[in-house]
């Protein structure tokens, strides 16, 4: 393929387009409602209202709006329909024509898309995931194009960082290092690798970004692939995600078909080929290097760093390896410039974050928004606060390795390091909401069962003491635990924090941290007074990772 | 070294259709977890035949094979009933009630979770979370998700799958 193929095959889908634009959001959340059988009816209803020529219906990613779906979107209208049935279809039609319809309605300027910046979810909702001539008409591959010829790899990898990119899987490494790393590596081989394995339970970023927008992460894996010097790249993803999967598979094909993965790129001496991998339902995989022995079809279980995957990695070659997020930005940092980009988010955290908006919360849904914005206006605003009769007591980030923040901390800013600060972390996106009903001390054990489940087994902080946590937590909240046992459970804590090989465990205690620091009394009213005779010298026998 | 491949376990299509698997990546080692993948979407489990044909096929030893088979949560050794109902059990499916679903199914059914139904109808499963936060609490009835579900619904939907004995 050349530059002026990939234009014209623009062109022409932008000739091809009809004066209405209908779009139906066929992501996971709505296609489990329906979003099939809705966009056959409303074909089926543009046909019958003889309205062909005038009007199309599209099926498009996901809009976000997750809670209200399935939906419907028609923008040249300025209509948002939430809630469709398939029955709905002729009325929506006939409001296109003059007519009426009785649909409930959403309004898209309200906070919860208008307060987001959309920068990886550009397309999310709008081109077809299923097509590359969508994203082929929204400017796509010309990034590649462009680094391919205009830009040296060290030029590529010097934009990532000045963006000031940082990974967003969670741990925020600098993502231009990482490539610079892998760059200067020495090897007759290297590796692309995008971690798809997004274990995080509340979390659906990456999902989405899949299921919506396939391309952009493979184009982003092959810029990366030009950047380093490698030539291959795998896409780990869970296996709980088949539309994500399906829609990854036509994606690839189709780049293939255009000429736009495989040998000789753009007529240049670059090559590149992506194949996937499908998880197996461990969430240990998604540590780079248990993601990699799972790559190479062994039991998913971490190793020591050093060496880090940069510098001996999948099957002992340097390999980069950055989360689905990560790759959707780098498309826009090319196409816009890194100074752009540099611009977005705060000092120290640039650009935007997609979170997976869920829980006691009106707005239930994805959304993408500024580093630097704060929890308030992210759960009141975007969010639009408690649903009716409930009061917001806490937001848990960062899943089973993350924490739970208070209400009171709510003007907290989010980037990397202010989350840290208070003792959570940005982790891949999850950010669930819990009201009053909510038990802090069975969220703990709930999070505590699930490291428990997940630990690989192969270092003993983690193996043997997760499963003391969770016996202790559920001491305590059967009302049997004493001030002994919660300082047992802090010690614990910290042993395990700081033993544990991986970051499954050295994270695992983070919960019961977290709650303990913001939630104590919840711990101890479920305690029983001490038997007597067993007092004294407990006292500041405190584990230190709690104040 | 010549590789001696081993003959197909039976006379079943579905075989076939593995071992075009495994040629295709070439009979290497990495390929073990994509050959498992291919087993259970053909025959819902992992039995023991399939996993030692795997086994002298990608030539690996048998005991990393079941290493492998045991340590994902994906893959089961036990063959599954006719109608799988899988829970969510993920953070905003969790905070949203999911407990109270898998209570009822359980009562409903009489069997706990990671078990089927003596009749062999109905598989309990759970998962971690299938990413459809946004329409919690989530079962997944035979690969199709239904969300904002009370106990109440999933068991109807239940009730096909199922005659209460």
């Amino acid at each position: 393929m050349l530059l002026e193929e990939l234009n014209a095959l623009a062109e022409k889908e932008k000739a091809g387009r009809k004066q209405i634009c209908v779009r139906c959001c066929m992501s996971a959340g709505c296609v489990s409602s329906q979003a099939v059988e809705i966009k056959k009816a409303l074909e089926k209803a543009v046909v019958d209202k003889q309205l062909t020529d005038k009007v199309e219906i599209r099926r498009v990613g996901c809009m976000g709006y997750c809670g209200q779906g399935p939906m419907v979107s028609i923008e040249s209208e300025g209509l948002l329909y939430e809630h469709v049935t398939p029955e709905n279809a002729p009325s929506i039609v006939e409001a296109l024509a003059g007519g009426k319809t009785d649909v409930e309605k959403g309004d898209p300027n309200m906070p919860f898309f208008a307060r987001q910046m959309l920068v990886v979810r550009a397309h999310g909702g709008r081109i077809d995931p299923e097509r590359i001539e969508d994203y082929i008409e929204v400017g796509g591959y010309t990034a590649l194009h462009r680094v391919v010829h205009d830009q040296t790899p060290a030029q590529v990898v010097e934009a990532m960082t000045k963006s000031g990119l940082r990974g967003r899987g969670g741990a925020g490494f600098p993502s231009g290092l990482k490539w610079a790393t892998v760059a200067k590596s020495k090897g007759d081989r290297k590796y692309v690798i995008c971690n798809g394995d997004e274990g995080d339970p509340g979390a659906f970023m990456d999902r989405s970004v899949l299921e919506s927008d396939p391309h952009t992460v493979i184009e982003g894996m092959a810029i990366a692939g030009y950047a380093v010097g490698a030539s291959q790249g795998y896409i780990y993803v869970r296996a709980e995600y088949p539309l994500a999967i399906s829609r990854l598979q036509i994606a690839i094909r189709q780049a293939k078909q255009n000429g736009l993965l495989g040998e000789g790129l753009f007529e240049s001496t670059f090559n590149f080929n992506v194949e996937i991998r499908i998880g197996a339902g461990a969430f240990v995989c998604g540590e780079e290097t248990a993601l990699m022995a799972s790559i190479e079809g062994r039991r998913g279980q971490p190793r020591p760093r050093p060496p880090f995957p940069a510098e001996s990695g999948l099957w002992g070659y340097p390999t980069l390896i950055n989360n689905v997020e990560t790759f959707a930005n780098v498309v826009p940092i090319i196409q816009k410039g890194p100074e752009w980009y540099a611009t977005l988010g705060t000092e120290k955290s640039k650009g935007t974050k997609v979170f997976a908006l869920t829980g006691k919360v009106r707005n239930n849904g994805l959304i993408e928004v500024p580093m630097g914005i704060t929890i308030r206006q992210i759960v009141e605003e975007l969010g639009g606060g408690a649903p009716e009769g409930a009061t917001i007591k806490a937001v848990q980030t960062g899943g089973p390795s993350g924490g739970c923040i208070p209400a009171e901390l709510f003007d907290t800013p989010v980037d990397y390091d202010s989350l840290m600060k208070v003792g959570s972390i940005m982790g891949s996106g999850g950010m669930v909401v819990m009201d009053n009903s909510t038990n802090m001390v069975d969220v703990a054990r709930f999070y505590m069962q699930f490291c428990m489940e997940e630990s690989c087994g192969k270092c003993i902080p983690c193996r043997a003491g997760t499963v003391q946590m969770y016996n202790l937590l559920n001491k305590i909240l059967s009302k049997q635990g004493t001030i002994k046992d919660l300082e047992a459970l802090e010690e614990l804590c910290d042993m395990v924090k700081n033993t544990s090989l991986c970051g499954l465990g050295q994270t695992a205690p983070n919960p019961v941290i977290s709650t303990l620091r913001y939630f104590r009394n919840e711990y101890l009213a479920l305690l029983q007074p001490e038997p007597p005779g067993e007092k004294a010298k407990t006292n500041g026998h405190l584990a230190g990772s709690t104040h | 070294m010549k590789a001696v491949k081993p003959a197909l376990p039976s006379q079943d299509k579905r075989w076939k259709i593995i071992d075009a698997k495994m040629r295709k990546l070439g009979y290497q080692s990495h390929a073990l977890i994509e050959t498992l993948h291919a087993v259970q979407e053909s025959f819902g489990y992992l039995d023991e035949a399939a996993l030692k044909w795997v086994a002298k096929s990608l030539r690996v030893p048998p005991s990393k094979v079941y290493g492998v088979a045991t340590f994902y949560n994906f893959f089961t050794l036990k063959p599954q009933g006719a109608h799988t109902c899988v829970v969510c059990l993920g953070t905003a499916c969790y905070v949203k009630g999911a407990a109270h679903i898998i209570e009822a199914i359980e009562a409903f059914a009489k069997i706990k979770q990671g078990e089927t139904t003596p009749d062999k109808q109905l598989s309990l499963l759970t998962a971690r979370c299938i990413g459809a936060c946004g329409i919690a609490p989530t079962v997944v009835f035979d690969g199709a998700v239904a969300g904002r579900l009370t106990p109440d619904q999933a068991i109807e939907k239940l009730k096909g799958y199922v005659h209460a004995s």
